[in-house]
């Protein structure tokens, strides 16, 4: 080779008290090369790159950036050596402008005039047109991530890690960025790209290094391997896809119509006219990017916000004024997306969690006094049927993975038997076994004559369970389609195409 | 370097070990600023710890530790109850205040018949005032979202001038030469909250007390309204999401801790006190936060430590007489009592770790 490799990782290791998060892991990233960081939830991907961009200090092993020794001691160093890295979670500030949050995230940032030519220049060059003097506030999560990369590539970077880029981007943004990267990647420079979505993978990467449990336990050409063969690699063991088994779709059980409602929160999306109709043993997957509206529609449907009587309306019967209790006792339950706070309570066990939602369907209490034993029995229930790793009950819920806490969320309600369960962002951050049992739950109570509801930003997830799909696209809800004649394109465009964002000519 | 670490689960010894520690802690600084002021640090210790349990003069300083405990018991706990959930009640000492002007109020109206109910109304009476005063916090803040730290804090003082203006008019004793100051209700039988049994300090407020503490404890332990209490305090949207309605919540708890506030000022203006006057309240409503605190808010905890600052209150005042102790010092002290318990309270959650930091 004429040249040696951008970076060398050889024999990483680090580990944290109880767990090794990266056994051995080595990897070359070579000039002008886009390769794939691929492994679940926990594999030890993070703690890879955050040894890279020196967050995080290896126990041992060394790194080796274009044949000299590497060993960045923070962020800064690592960017002075032409590391540049776009997070998952954007930290930006909504109140300021995009020229300004760039400004602030700079060493010497220069005058502001001089910046935002500079921030217009890059943008228009990599197809990422982005107005500098907009306010981050009133940005897409499209837009915000493209504020992320233009502060890396102000920096002229060697090496762009991107950690799991897509999880906030419509299909259209989606092809939007991946020319970039493929633009970057032709004027050299090289790409460590974070993700589990495969399909992604094959279609951008040039090499990937397949992590699990920590360990490296492979590297193929992406391009010239099966989704299911890396997919296989990533989980370790042969993917078990959730059985479907036709349904019959009975009578309409819970219908919405003409529903509007204020967010509560500041920053939240007020739902506008939404209509929609579930039936029995139908699951409805309800898609869209992040922020438009997704939890005030699980809220709305749990009862937490409550809403004209008649604009939601179980079996017949208005149900928009019922409290979250009143909704239970009929057999509407829910799972929210945030499990820490919001579908659980941190610091309680996890037999005050059951009794959470499961006081009224399980009777769990009698003249409003505590069944102790009886809430126990019912966690035990839910560790049991649902495989939750945990040494019992008594545990605080934050002790557990986020993977083995959403288990116990979504056991905890499918244990109830519902007529109609909304969950929100079921598999989110779980690894792949869990995320298939979970998927299997929800399949298997469709089955069993329940209509679902499965609000997700996981178009497989989407694809792979539901009979219909409609979008959520800043308020509005697309009319639902039957989920099997839809393709890429198309589910794109009801997720609002690529949020009026403009591609560069 | 040091730093702290977020344990996964709290530590059960460390929540049972800090109240220990931090009165062991106490007494070592305290003792410190003891020898620095020139008084004799062990001496002094044991005069505020010691004495009034076992001195010499125990036998009339014990049942003033019921006298000045019960109090604190009985307001901690209905504290303790919206402080669970986040609920801010720090205007107990108005409540006192009001309860113990319509329980005194009532008694007063009939003087003087003497009858075997004019008590129970009285006392029906302290905690309806009581009940009543903490209400305007809890429907401005249900209804138009005002603080209930501010609202409830500033009554306090509206409370005291109502006070006094009741000493000096609608409740003055028109026997009493003049002299601010109501009837003194020791002297009226049906009215009087006398010792059950002589000599021991033991009055209808430490029974209420401790009827307090144990319906307090089955309230958080065994009850829906306990649990949604303490869920509202730790995770307030997953409250919302088990169907709790905040607004109630927020009338109960501070309804609950105002009425258990004018109890104590009922019992307190009946029995100790025996008059209302313009210098009734001496902050037992302000003590009491620190006694809800000093005791985890667990009912339990809060009757030890109503005990504790019961203690330090008359061995204060002992040291004060005996060994010419600045009053200042012994506020101090007790300053320093919380202080410790609300700092080593993190090591709960916390742990202290030695080393470089890094990034999870």
């Amino acid at each position: 080779m004429s040249h040696p490799p951008l970076l060398t990782l050889s024999g990483l290791t680090k580990a944290y008290p109880g767990v090794v998060a990266n056994d051995q892991v080595s990897l070359t990233i070579g000039e002008g090369e886009v390769h794939a960081l691929l492994g679940e939830n926990g594999a030890g991907k993070s703690t890879l790159v955050k040894m890279i961009y020196g967050l995080v200090k290896p126990d041992s092993g060394t790194m080796t950036l274009r044949g000299t020794p590497y060993e960045p001691g923070e962020p800064r160093e690592a960017r002075a050596d032409g590391i540049a890295m776009v997070f998952q979670h954007f930290s930006l500030f909504d109140a300021l402008n995009v020229a300004e949050n760039i400004a602030l995230g700079m060493e010497n940032p220069p005058p502001m005039r001089d910046l935002a030519a500079r921030i217009r220049e890059v943008s228009e060059a990599y197809g990422l047109p982005l107005d500098p003097f907009r306010t981050v506030g009133d940005l897409s999560a499209g837009e915000r991530q493209r504020v992320e990369i233009i502060r890396c590539l102000l920096q002229d970077p060697k090496l762009l890690i991107m950690d799991e880029p897509t999880s906030v981007l419509t299909p259209q943004e989606v092809e939007i960025l991946f020319q970039t990267l493929r633009k970057l990647k032709s004027e050299g420079t090289s790409i460590l790209y974070i993700s589990h979505k495969l399909e992604e993978i094959r279609a951008l990467c040039d090499h990937a290094t397949i992590l699990r449990l920590g360990k490296n336990v492979g590297e193929c050409v992406p391009a010239e391997t099966s989704a299911r063969d890396m997919a296989e690699l990533m989980v370790g063991t042969t993917l078990q896809t959730p059985e479907r088994h036709a349904r019959d779709v009975g009578e309409v059980i819970l219908d919405i119509s003409g529903l509007s409602v204020a967010s509560p929160s500041e920053f939240g999306t007020a739902l506008k006219n939404l209509h929609l109709t579930v039936r029995r043993g139908e699951i409805l997957g309800i898609g869209g990017v992040a922020g438009n509206g997704q939890d005030e529609l699980l809220s709305v449907l749990s009862g937490e916000i409550t809403t004209a009587a008649d604009a939601v309306k179980f079996d017949g019967k208005a149900i928009g004024q019922m409290g979250p209790n009143a909704r239970r006792a009929l057999g509407v339950l829910a799972a929210p997306e945030e499990r820490l706070g919001h579908a659980a309570a941190p610091d309680m066990s996890l037999t005050e969690n059951a009794l959470l939602t499961g006081a009224a369907r399980e009777g769990l209490a009698q003249n409003g006094f505590l069944k102790w034993g009886a809430a126990k029995e019912f966690a035990e229930t839910i560790i049991k049927a649902f495989d939750v790793r945990t040494p019992g009950p008594a545990n605080a819920a934050r002790s557990l993975s986020g993977g083995n806490l959403q288990k116990f969320v979504i056991g905890r309600e499918v244990l109830q038997r519902p007529e109609v369960l909304v969950v929100n962002q079921p598999t989110w951050g779980v690894d792949a076994a869990a995320a298939a049992a979970i998927r299997q739950a929800l399949l298997d109570l469709a089955a069993g004559g329940a209509a679902v509801i499965c609000i997700s930003q996981d178009l497989d997830e989407l694809m792979e369970i539901s009979d219909n799909f409609a979008a959520l696209n800043e308020g509005r809800l697309s009319a639902p389609r039957p989920a099997v004649d839809l393709t890429v394109d198309e589910i794109g465009l009801m997720m609002g195409g690529s949020h009026g964002m403009e591609v560069a000519h | 370097m040091i730093r702290l670490e977020k344990r996964p689960q709290p530590s059960r010894a460390w929540s049972l070990a800090t109240p220990l520690v931090a009165v062991l802690a106490t007494m070592l600084f305290g003792g410190v600023l003891f020898a620095v002021l020139g008084k004799d640090p062990v001496e002094a210790i044991r005069t505020i710890f010691w004495e009034p349990l076992f001195g010499e003069f125990a036998f009339y300083y014990r049942p003033q530790l019921l006298v000045k405990g019960a109090p604190l018991v009985l307001i901690a706990i209905g504290l303790s109850l919206g402080f669970r959930a986040g609920i801010w009640n720090i205007g107990a000492e108005g409540q006192y205040i009001i309860g113990a002007l319509t329980g005194a109020g009532v008694g007063l109206a009939f003087y003087p018949m003497e009858a075997f109910y004019i008590f129970p109304l009285m006392v029906l009476a302290g905690a309806l005032g009581g009940w009543a005063w903490a209400m305007i916090p809890a429907i401005l803040k249900t209804r138009f979202g005002t603080n209930e730290i501010l609202v409830s804090l500033m009554l306090v003082y509206v409370a005291e001038q109502l006070l006094a203006s009741m000493s000096l008019g609608l409740l003055k004793n028109p026997e009493g030469f003049g002299f601010p100051g109501s009837r003194n209700l020791q002297q009226y039988d049906s009215a009087h909250n006398a010792e059950l049994i002589a000599g021991t300090g033991m009055h209808w407020g430490v029974v209420a007390a401790l009827i307090a503490v144990i319906f307090a404890y089955v309230l958080l332990n065994r009850h829906m309204l306990g649990f949604q209490i303490r869920l509202t305090g730790e995770a307030p949207r997953a409250a919302k999401f088990a169907g709790v309605n905040p607004p109630r919540l927020i009338l109960f708890c501070l309804g609950i801790s105002g009425a258990l506030a004018g109890l104590a000022g009922l019992f307190e203006v009946a029995g100790p006190a025996g008059q209302v006057s313009i210098d009734f309240n001496v902050g037992y409503g302000f003590t009491a936060i620190i006694v809800a605190f000093l005791g985890r808010l667990h009912p339990v905890g809060i009757l030890l430590a109503g005990g504790l600052m019961a203690l330090t209150y008359i061995g204060g005042d002992i040291a004060q007489g005996n060994l010419g102790l600045p009053a200042a010092a012994i506020q101090v002290f007790q300053g320093m009592l919380l202080f410790f318990l609300l700092a080593l309270d993190l090591l709960t959650n916390y742990r202290i770790a030695i080393g470089k930091p890094e990034a999870a």
